[in-house]
């Protein structure tokens, strides 16, 4: 099974390393999404270049080859519910 | 990932950083809008003694340090300043997410490109009726038309937008066509936020005061167009106090995660917390942000439970860290007592005065209503 869409944050929302309280943040018009260290590598690879696959191995990779694509999709599907992200194929 | 809310204990103890920078850039308003929550002092502000581009580029970045991740870029009207790109820019290199809240007048279309090359993330624009003679005439300026054409180029350059409308007598049976008109222009938020009255409100209650049957069937409306839209359309709706008998915890908190600065650079933790007399009003030119916020008598003044009186010491309904008390503005407004419980709440003493202010000002008949008196920075208006 491939899936080539290309992830990627929607507009106006943008990373952000929250130096003071140490983590990393997604921000947004009137607020701020928490993210834990997962979330973050996932979301360095959706450079709006890679494709959802390239993701996924990017992603195995950093967990030995460990297969990921079920936590990467739901990650992202979390995002985007929340209208943070948009896929190039809708 | 976790909860929308960042709480994480700073400085002092228990003294959580602050998230938000409120800037308001310039007192002068091309608008004159009677639910205007700024002061009513601002007649005869001189733009002479507004904060200077190097104070406000200094101050972002103390903001940026001490972790405020959203900046609201406001006012009066933002777009008076002519060095908004460069403090565009300035809050972008502090990390902080920027909104310009404008009224999108004399020229938010032509400055856009350039506001979002600087650096802006979002724009919020505010309408004041989905009717164009309504809304020019509660605005008190020629203003819809360039207001549209201003939220469509917002969205043609690609950035998120936001509509904001205040609510009132004379609005709040327009929601359900504003709400189309919002989705129309492209806008991913829409905030229906019923008049607070502070400031120029507070002048012009009982022309703007609606009925609880237009507050009914508002919110009524707001839920069925919220079925309609789903999640294309956030859309936001706050309810006036004056209806309620619980109060809202006003700001999230006295100083838990705010820091409003006026055009002359004083720092307050809420935009009301000007009329408080008392209250040491430091400036950034004098002190550093961060001093403000974890030092200083203003900040710390209202903060946890200590300065509580009763009921809210003992309250039975255990609120203190829900609602904080309430308005400490409202309080001291209503009561003379600026530690007082808020008598929106029905646990003070004083609610019962509240509920016969508000009924004395909903049995005035609507050809008694009196007219606007308009908000303005220049006295010759009057
Ligand atoms: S509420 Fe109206 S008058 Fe007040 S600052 Fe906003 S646009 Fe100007
Ligand atoms: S008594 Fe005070 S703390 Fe309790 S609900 Fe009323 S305002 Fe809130």
């Amino acid at each position: 099974m491939s899936d080539v869409h290309v992830p990627r944050l929607a507009s106006g929302v943008r990373l952000h390393r929250d130096e003071v309280r140490a983590r990393d943040v997604l921000l947004f018009p009137e607020g701020a999404l928490v993210l834990n260290d997962t979330a973050t590598q996932v979301l360095a690879f959706c450079d709006g270049v890679r494709t959802f696959d390239e993701v996924v191995a990017a992603v195995s990779e950093l967990y030995g080859g460990a297969d990921v694509r079920d936590d990467v999709a739901e990650l992202l599907a979390g995002i985007r519910d929340q209208g943070l992200m948009d896929r190039d194929d809708e | 990932m976790t909860s929308n809310a960042p709480q994480v204990a700073g400085q002092g103890v228990g003294i959580p950083y602050p998230l938000l920078l409120v800037a308001e850039l310039s007192y002068v308003c091309p608008l004159h809008c009677p639910y205007c929550s700024n002061p009513t002092g601002i007649l005869g502000t001189k733009r002479s003694t507004e904060l200077k581009t190097d104070d406000w580029t200094r101050v972002f970045g103390e903001a940026g340090k001490l972790g405020v991740l959203q900046l609201a870029l406001t006012g009066g009207e933002p777009l008076l300043r002519k060095d908004l790109e460069e403090l565009c820019t300035a809050g972008r290199d502090a990390g902080m997410y920027s909104t310009l809240v404008t009224s999108a007048l004399p020229n938010l279309t032509e400055r856009l490109p350039g506001l979002q090359a600087a650096g802006l993330d979002h724009v919020q624009i505010s309408i004041q009726h989905s009717n164009r003679e309504e809304s020019d005439r509660i605005g008190g300026a020629v203003s819809y038309d360039k207001k549209l054409e201003a939220a469509r180029r917002v969205v043609e350059l690609g950035m998120p937008l936001t509509i904001n409308v205040v609510l009132h007598r004379d609005n709040l049976d327009d929601v359900g066509e504003l709400i189309d008109l919002a989705a129309s222009l492209g806008a991913r938020r829409l905030e229906l936020a019923n008049t607070q009255y502070h400031g120029w409100a507070t002048v012009n209650r009982a022309a703007l005061l609606p009925t609880l049957e237009q507050v009914t069937r508002g919110e009524q409306v707001v839920n069925e167009k919220r079925a309609q839209y789903g999640s294309s359309l956030d859309i936001l709706w706050v309810l006036p106090d004056i209806f309620e008998d619980l109060p809202k915890p006003c700001m999230g908190g006295w100083a838990s995660d705010a820091i409003i600065l006026d055009p002359t650079g004083r720092a307050l933790p809420c935009q009301s917390a000007a009329t408080i007399p008392d209250l040491e009003h430091l400036s950034v030119t004098e002190h550093s942000l961060f001093d403000i916020w974890f030092d200083s008598e203003t900040f710390n003044r209202f903060r946890g439970t200590d300065w509580m009186q009763d009921p809210c010491q003992t309250c039975p309904l255990q609120r203190q860290h829900i609602d904080f008390g309430g308005c400490r503005c409202q309080a001291l407004a209503l009561t003379g007592d600026i530690t007082a419980t808020d008598p929106v709440c029905h646990l003070s003493p004083h609610h019962g005065a509240l509920v016969a202010k508000r009924e004395e000002l909903l049995a005035v008949r609507d050809e008694d209503r009196p007219a606007y008196v308009y908000r303005t920075t220049s006295p010759a208006r009057g």
